[in-house]
């Protein structure tokens, strides 16, 4: 790792300002430089666009918060969020920096106990514990948080949160009707509105189509990053390809674009090579379920380690995120709220019901990347995603494609167990 | 010979087979020094390839053994020596030292399986510590119980509630006995509840150190509705099943070529 992740850093001056605890602050990079080096660095003949991934991680706290302090230095704004529901080419139009925050790690749990029930799922005790430990610069750069109706969970959390940390929170519909898109659509307009209030700026139909245009490249380089995930043997291990889809949370997204197009650029040629990460007969997997924010590689981990190679990730840092485009060809500004509205209303967000969708989609995607199994990850207490495992089970069974449900934290007491059950599902797929 | 090594939490079985016949058997408790006790029981053996199953399979690689080694999981030892003694076997059902593990098998392979995490309620380990409640030494409770009638119900599962429980139903004056049945009693409701998740059919082989107890195999025979010795099938030595499954599957590794351990394959990619 760059020295930038160690506690001598040249951003100690940066992080004080921002009032994180320096001591707390450093012991958090070294356990994540230690669990990166295992992890990431460990794999062998990686590519060369890794690189792009170990500097973006090595700097996710440094020079990147770096950036963002530049940014509001020049009168630019950093919207913060948690879900991928928050629309980023509307932040965009605003000419705002858009950016996930903190909830990946064991971070101020006995804090975040005092705010949420003990039975709360560890990514919204993350979140919590991050802000109240100071431990994440993302939120404490943030000019906006905004959170989102998505889970029970979530919205309680949220009005707890509120009371450290001023969240604005917009409703996620729980259906798909028409009332449903109706409302979202006046979500996406309340949006924009609020983001020109605290930015000061007026978002003009040309700023928004520049917004679309550039999350949606970003969306298409990632939709390519699948794609190429089809190809056997597998040109890159799922660790990586859960990094780049992690990092999309926090690189500038034009940056982010033109590097994973390279990295793919090279996967190409690996593929028509046919070079892969692992042997050709090794078990392709596909992870479904709740989302993995950095540095939550616990089970990837697990997983690839147990000789079978991870093919995708249907979740919200995945193909959720990254399937669906906004139609580009609206002219007008209500056109492309429209536009905008009904892209986000495609999201098979477990929050919906019902969400029978997901389970076509997660068959779909097995079938395209080749997967000989999924694995269905839930984190322990989500209950929409429990809920749906069980239902993806029946589906999945049904479509002959093996799955195993998996229910976990970020805690790593369970990692033994977890081992056993990985491996002896690979051992019934080879 | 091909060595089958299954070290668990609580004891490690050693199986030799050769020409597909067990000519070797050995157990030894795991201790704090499984590595120790793997190396006493490996003493004077050669084997020609060692595959070791359990939760300290991958010990193995710490033996410093000259002989090809691999590692399986539990979940497949415990199938592979299932389906050997038993060949119709259509479910299994281990209950070890610390963990239940419950699966299904088409042919011999694994189809679905279950298994408990983060808590060893309801394991041999269990019975273990409750039997010392009773001063009973574990290899003599499930015969106690059996003379227990009409059991209290336990409803803590937490070993160490669940010993409070039965302290608390002894102040009031229960049959001791009563109460032992009430605690396999628990164990069996946890199994059967694992075993309907993987949907169990008939026959069930039944595995692990705690196959030996009466108690538990006639609870579960009653709650399954089953005959033992047609539905429910039991090893002679049902806690040396995985150890054999272990060695079996080196016999049918053998037949392609040793692989390293798993967690190396991803590093000698490409």
């Amino acid at each position: 790792m760059p020295d930038s992740i160690h506690a001598d850093s040249p951003h100690k001056a940066m992080w004080e300002t921002l009032n994180l605890d320096l001591s707390a602050h450093d012991a958090l990079l070294e356990v994540l430089g230690k669990f990166y080096g295992d992890i990431y660095l460990s794999q062998q003949n990686r590519l060369r666009g890794a690189e792009y991934l170990d500097f973006v991680l090595s700097e996710v706290h440094g020079l990147r918060i770096k950036e963002l302090q530049e940014a509001k230095a020049a009168g630019r704004k950093v919207v913060g969020s948690f879900c991928v529901f928050v629309p980023e080419e509307i932040t965009l139009a605003a000419d705002a920096v858009h950016v996930g925050l903190c909830a990946g790690a064991e971070a101020g749990t006995n804090l975040a106990e005092q705010l949420v029930p003990r039975n709360t799922c560890a990514l919204i005790k993350s979140f919590i514990g991050f802000k109240m430990a100071r431990l994440c610069p993302f939120i404490e750069s943030s000019d906006l948080i905004v959170g989102e109706t998505t889970c029970d969970g979530k919205k309680k959390a949220y009005e707890a949160f509120n009371e450290i940390a001023p969240t604005w929170v917009m409703e996620v519909p729980q259906t798909k009707t028409p009332a449903a898109r109706a409302l979202w659509r006046s979500e996406v307009k309340r949006y924009m509105a609020e983001l020109e209030r605290v930015t000061g700026r007026t978002i003009t139909a040309e700023k928004l189509a520049q917004g679309i245009r550039t999350a949606n490249a970003k969306r298409r380089a990632l939709q390519r990053l699948t794609g190429l995930r089809a190809a056997s043997p597998a040109p890159i291990s799922g660790r990586d390809a859960l990094l780049v889809n992690q990092i999309s949370f926090y690189d500038d997204p034009v940056r982010f674009t033109t590097k994973i197009n390279e990295l793919c650029d090279e996967l190409q040629a690996r593929v028509e090579a046919g070079r892969g990460v692992t042997p050709p007969n090794t078990p392709r997997l596909l992870l479904s379920g709740c989302p993995m924010a950095v540095p939550n590689w616990k089970l990837p981990y697990v997983v690839e380690s147990a000789g079978a190679v991870i093919v995708g990730e249907e979740s919200c840092i995945g193909t959720r995120n990254s399937r669906d485009l906004v139609d580009e060809s609206a002219t007008t500004l209500e056109g492309m709220l429209d536009a905008i509205a009904d892209r986000y209303m495609k999201i098979d967000c477990a929050c919906f019901t019902p969400n029978d969708e997901r389970l076509d989609n997660v068959a779909d995607l097995a079938g395209k990347l080749k997967a000989d199994g999924v694995i269905h990850y839930s984190l322990l207490f989500c209950q929409p995603y429990s809920h749906e495992a069980l239902k993806m089970d029946k589906a999945l069974t049904k479509a002959g494609i093996p799955m195993l449900s998996i229910e976990t934290d970020y805690s790593m007491e369970d990692v033994e167990q977890l081992k056993t059950r990985v491996e002896a599902f690979v051992e019934t797929l080879a | 010979m091909i060595v089958g090594l299954d070290i668990g939490s609580r004891s490690i079985e050693l199986v030799g087979v050769e020409n597909g016949e067990v000519i070797l058997a050995r157990r030894s408790p795991t201790t704090f020094d499984p590595v120790a006790r793997c190396a006493g029981l490996l003493d004077g053996l050669r084997p020609a390839a060692l595959v070791a199953t359990g939760y300290g399979r991958a010990l193995v690689q710490r033996l410093g053994l000259d002989c090809q080694t691999a590692a399986v999981t539990e979940i497949k030892a415990h199938a592979r020596g299932a389906a050997h003694l038993f060949p119709g076997a259509r479910s299994v059902l281990d209950i070890g030292g610390q963990d239940t593990k419950a699966m299904t098998l088409r042919q011999g392979r694994v189809v679905r399986f279950e298994m408990n995490d983060r808590c060893a309620a309801g394991t041999g380990k269990f019975l273990e510590y409750t039997a010392g409640v009773f001063q009973i030494p574990v290899e003599e409770f499930g015969a106690y119980a059996l003379k227990g009638t009409d059991p209290p119900e336990i409803s803590a599962m937490c070993t160490v509630f669940a010993e409070t429980e039965a302290t608390s139903l002894m102040a009031r004056g229960a049959r001791p006995e009563s109460i032992a049945l009430g605690l396999h009693a628990a164990i069996v409701k946890r199994t059967v509840n694992m075993l309907g998740r993987v949907g169990h059919e008939p026959p069930l082989v039944f595995t692990g150190g705690v196959a030996n107890n009466p108690c538990v195999v006639s609870l579960l025979a009653r709650a399954l509705g089953g005959a033992v010795g047609s539905d429910i099938l039991i090893p002679d030595e049902p806690d040396m099943t995985g150890a054999l499954g272990a060695a079996l599957c080196g016999l049918d590794q053998a037949a392609r070529t040793y692989s390293t351990t798993p967690a190396d394959q991803l590093r000698t990619a490409i």
